[in-house]
């Protein structure tokens, strides 16, 4: 295993233990976003682990992760692929003009029902 | 017995029947919802990232009110109820966080002493379904209702420890107590979408689809649910087909505290 600058924050912000993988794929079987991402949750481990954080960064599966836990759950290691997906996210939303959703994009989003926690949510997942 | 509560934000805004039933419900039931004063949001998402504390603050301040008070800290939303179980799970083995914390705010001397429940789980705990069931009005006879769970009360089980988080039971122990008949549905515990529906809204409905068919093909007509984010989703989809309700509205409705759904 080799590790860029960006792989060792990466599994320093995920706090997840990708050593303890069996490779099992249940992560994966249990995501509800799997048909739409390009990187799966069992694949974002062994991205980690082959040094590769910037391939995870540039990833469609980013804005795909519902946060429904389901792979942290269910996963015999608790190797946590989530916290992966997250700690990647994070590392984009932070750098300036790399946010995902901007609040002149929020007029048009809007309908009456909307509840503030979809807002406050997508926020907080999509911009710093 | 007084209770400190966080209401959250959507609970003042869209979501004010779940808060206004859940007081109402309260007070027939003899405890008391005391909210917290000049509480902020919980951020409606746990923040994951291991370097992500200053978002956990207002969390830990709410929570630290509720120890000086000497009082659990009562949620309602699904949200709230997931940022506070787990911020609070942090600040009792995390010590690197409270440190961290202290950094920001010397007073806030704070080791996870409160203890966060639910609404359903002080029913549950500290009511009882039993006396629940006695003190029902108007059983919600001949209702099948869907317990809609979805992820954040449940996932994860280690730390939420809110119930069994693939076989849940304590929504359909609910139910039985108010006189209606629980449907059990394999999806109730699958994701809505959450956020994603704000910027890709075909992406949540496909998710919906997929859960209300589930629900009704097993015989459910009306969901409950304890998230405004799990009603608007469902609801954007569902439309009339499959009445989305929070527990609360049944709730008020059995104890003789609202007009009844079905006949609406």
């Amino acid at each position: 295993m080799y590790k860029t600058n960006n792989t060792e924050e990466l599994l320093n912000i995920s706090g997840a233990d990708i050593k303890r993988c069996m490779k099992c794929g249940r992560c994966s079987a249990s995501c509800p976003s799997y048909e739409d991402m390009d990187i799966l949750p069992h694949q974002f481990v062994s991205f980690a682990e082959n040094g590769r954080a910037e391939d995870l960064m540039a990833s469609e599966s980013l804005w795909k992760c519902l946060s429904c836990f389901a792979c942290i759950e269910r996963c015999p290691r608790d190797v946590k692929p989530a916290r992966l997906i997250e700690a990647a996210r994070l590392m984009i939303i932070r750098k300036q003009g790399e946010d995902y959703l901007s609040p002149d994009e929020i007029p048009e989003l809007l309908n009456p029902e909307v509840p503030q926690q979809l807002l406050v949510s997508a926020f907080r997942k999509y911009r710093r | 017995m007084i209770y400190s509560y966080y209401p959250g934000c959507t609970l003042k805004t869209k979501a004010k029947e779940l808060d206004e039933f859940a007081r109402l419900s309260a007070t027939k039931l003899g405890f008391t919802l005391e909210e917290i004063e000049e509480w902020q949001c919980c951020g409606a998402v746990y923040p994951l990232g291991t370097d992500e504390v200053a978002s956990k603050l207002p969390v830990i301040r709410a929570l630290n009110e509720a120890k000086k008070k000497n009082q659990p800290l009562v949620t309602l939303c699904s949200a709230c109820h997931h940022v506070f179980k787990r911020v609070n799970d942090d600040m009792k083995n995390n010590k690197d966080i409270r440190d961290t914390v202290k950094n920001y705010d010397e007073e806030l001397e704070y080791k996870g002493e409160t203890e966060v429940l639910h609404y359903l789980e002080v029913i549950k705990n500290f009511v009882g379904f039993d006396k629940l069931k006695a003190m029902v009005e108007t059983p919600l006879k001949g209702r099948k209702v869907g317990a809609y769970y979805g992820c954040m009360l449940l996932r994860p089980s280690s730390i939420m420890q809110f119930d069994d988080p693939e076989n849940p039971t304590i929504f359909e122990d609910f139910l039985r107590a108010i006189g209606a008949e629980p449907v059990i549905y394999p999806y109730r515990n699958e994701c809505c979408g959450g956020y994603i529906s704000l910027k890709e809204k075909q992406k949540a409905q496909g998710m919906v689809e997929k859960i209300v068919e589930n629900a009704t093909s097993n015989g459910s007509k009306e969901l409950i649910t304890a998230c405004p984010l799990c009603q608007y989703n469902v609801k954007q989809t569902a439309g009339e087909d499959l009445p989305v309700y929070y527990f609360t509205d049944l709730l008020a409705e059995a104890l003789g505290l609202k007009e009844g759904e079905a006949d609406v």
